[in-house]
């Protein structure tokens, strides 16, 4: 049967892709970013998963504006790389698992998730930037398969944090009843805080942020109470992605142990934070 | 003045609509040499209203956001002017892109 092997929690913001992509991790700016996510990168290379699940938000470049899915799954055998407006990232072609997707989408209607099938998509920083981080030298092919599970944090009203982790124990489940012997991680992606635009642009909450990191583990219930407004008003309008590491905590499951963890501000315009988990 | 902070709900979808999808247009490269080659000709087949298309024009990004303008869409519209999001952030709180990157350097803006 398949496993949830690890879970990791990590920003997506494009400039720390950008930075890995221009080799200026090395800068001063960037170094405390990078150098706290070696011990990280170091044990994930010695647990490679055969599949990485990951939770992220396109930011309108795989998904037409016509359409907003709350919770949508990747089915298709490849997902080509978005061109955001810049030109796509070069990082190699992302391979699916059009087997492992078709049986969580079932699972997961079966499960009363009725979510929305992709069975084109082009993926962009929200989906690389994670895969880089993981595994910031590639070569010509990533190390895993993946499945990409979309989350929309973007078009108000999104899904409740309570049913972002209901969704995500969900997805743990699809996972393990999958009958191959597959080792599974988990990502969940976003945040920490930040808001882009308006006359808060720049805010930073750092003792929210602080409290996020340490309950995601011991307390997952309590951030899954906290209304989107307040995630908006606390973390900012787009801080509010960090809902999505409540979907990877909930496939996690509470047998889990913290393996490392690293939080630095600022990368661009955002508090950029790291948390890997064990499963057990 | 911008608001403090923009609610992208279903209103603002509906009202930015034409301007977000001028921007998501630009992720093609013919797109962003057709734009760039006469602006207001493109932004004229996308059904803007006339302030939305003088914002897009004046690159007045707060109007752009109180127009209904997504960040992630008219931030496609700075990344081609060579924008960056730290000058974005500079507009919408009044400093330079130079003060708004050192005050994120800093530990960024805390509010309340």
């Amino acid at each position: 049967m398949a496993e949830v092997i690890w879970g990791l929690a990590t920003s997506h913001v494009p400039s720390i892709g950008a930075a890995m992509d221009l080799k200026r991790t090395g800068d001063d700016s960037w170094r405390p970013l990078f150098d706290g996510y070696e011990p990280a990168r170091t044990w994930m290379a010695e647990h490679r998963p055969d599949v990485a699940v990951v939770i992220y938000n396109d930011h309108g470049n795989g998904i037409d504006l016509d359409v907003s899915p709350t919770f949508a799954v990747g089915t298709a055998a490849d997902y080509p790389v978005a061109d955001e407006g810049w030109g796509p990232r070069n990082v190699p072609p992302i391979v699916g698992d059009p087997a492992l997707s078709a049986h969580l989408v079932r699972s997961l209607v079966d499960d009363e998730f009725d979510i929305t099938m992709l069975h084109r998509l082009e993926v962009d920083h929200g989906l690389t930037v994670p895969l880089s981080v993981y595994c910031p030298e590639p070569g010509p092919q990533w190390p895993c398969r993946v499945v990409p599970v979309l989350v929309n944090v973007i078009q108000h009203p999104q899904p409740t944090a309570a049913r972002c982790l209901a969704f995500g124990a969900a997805l743990g489940r699809a996972i393990r009843t999958y009958p191959e012997d597959l080792a599974v991680a988990v990502f969940g992606t976003g945040g920490m805080s930040h808001q882009l635009a308006g006359a808060r642009a720049g805010l930073i909450n750092q003792p929210f942020d602080r409290m996020f990191l340490e309950k995601v583990e011991t307390d997952p219930h309590a951030l899954a109470a906290i209304s989107r407004e307040e995630y908006v008003e606390q973390a900012g309008s787009e801080g509010i992605e960090m809902i999505m590491w409540l979907v990877m905590r909930g496939a996690l499951g509470d047998n889990l142990t913290r393996v490392h963890e690293t939080y630095h501000v600022p990368a661009s315009n955002t508090a950029a934070a790291l948390a890997l988990f064990e499963a057990s | 003045m911008p608001r403090d902070t923009y609610v992208f709900d279903i209103a603002h979808a509906q009202k930015g609509m034409a301007i977000n999808r001028l921007c998501a247009s630009l992720r093609s490269p013919a797109n962003r040499s057709a734009f760039q080659a006469d602006e207001s000709a493109y932004a004229d087949k996308f059904g803007l209203t006339a302030a939305q298309k003088t914002a897009i024009l004046d690159r007045d990004w707060t109007a752009m956001l109180e127009l209904g303008g997504s960040i992630f869409y008219i931030f496609k519209l700075a990344q081609l002017d060579q924008r960056s999001m730290q000058y974005l952030g500079g507009v919408f709180s009044g400093m330079t892109e130079q003060e708004f990157t050192l005050l994120m350097r800093s530990g960024g803006r805390s509010f309340g």
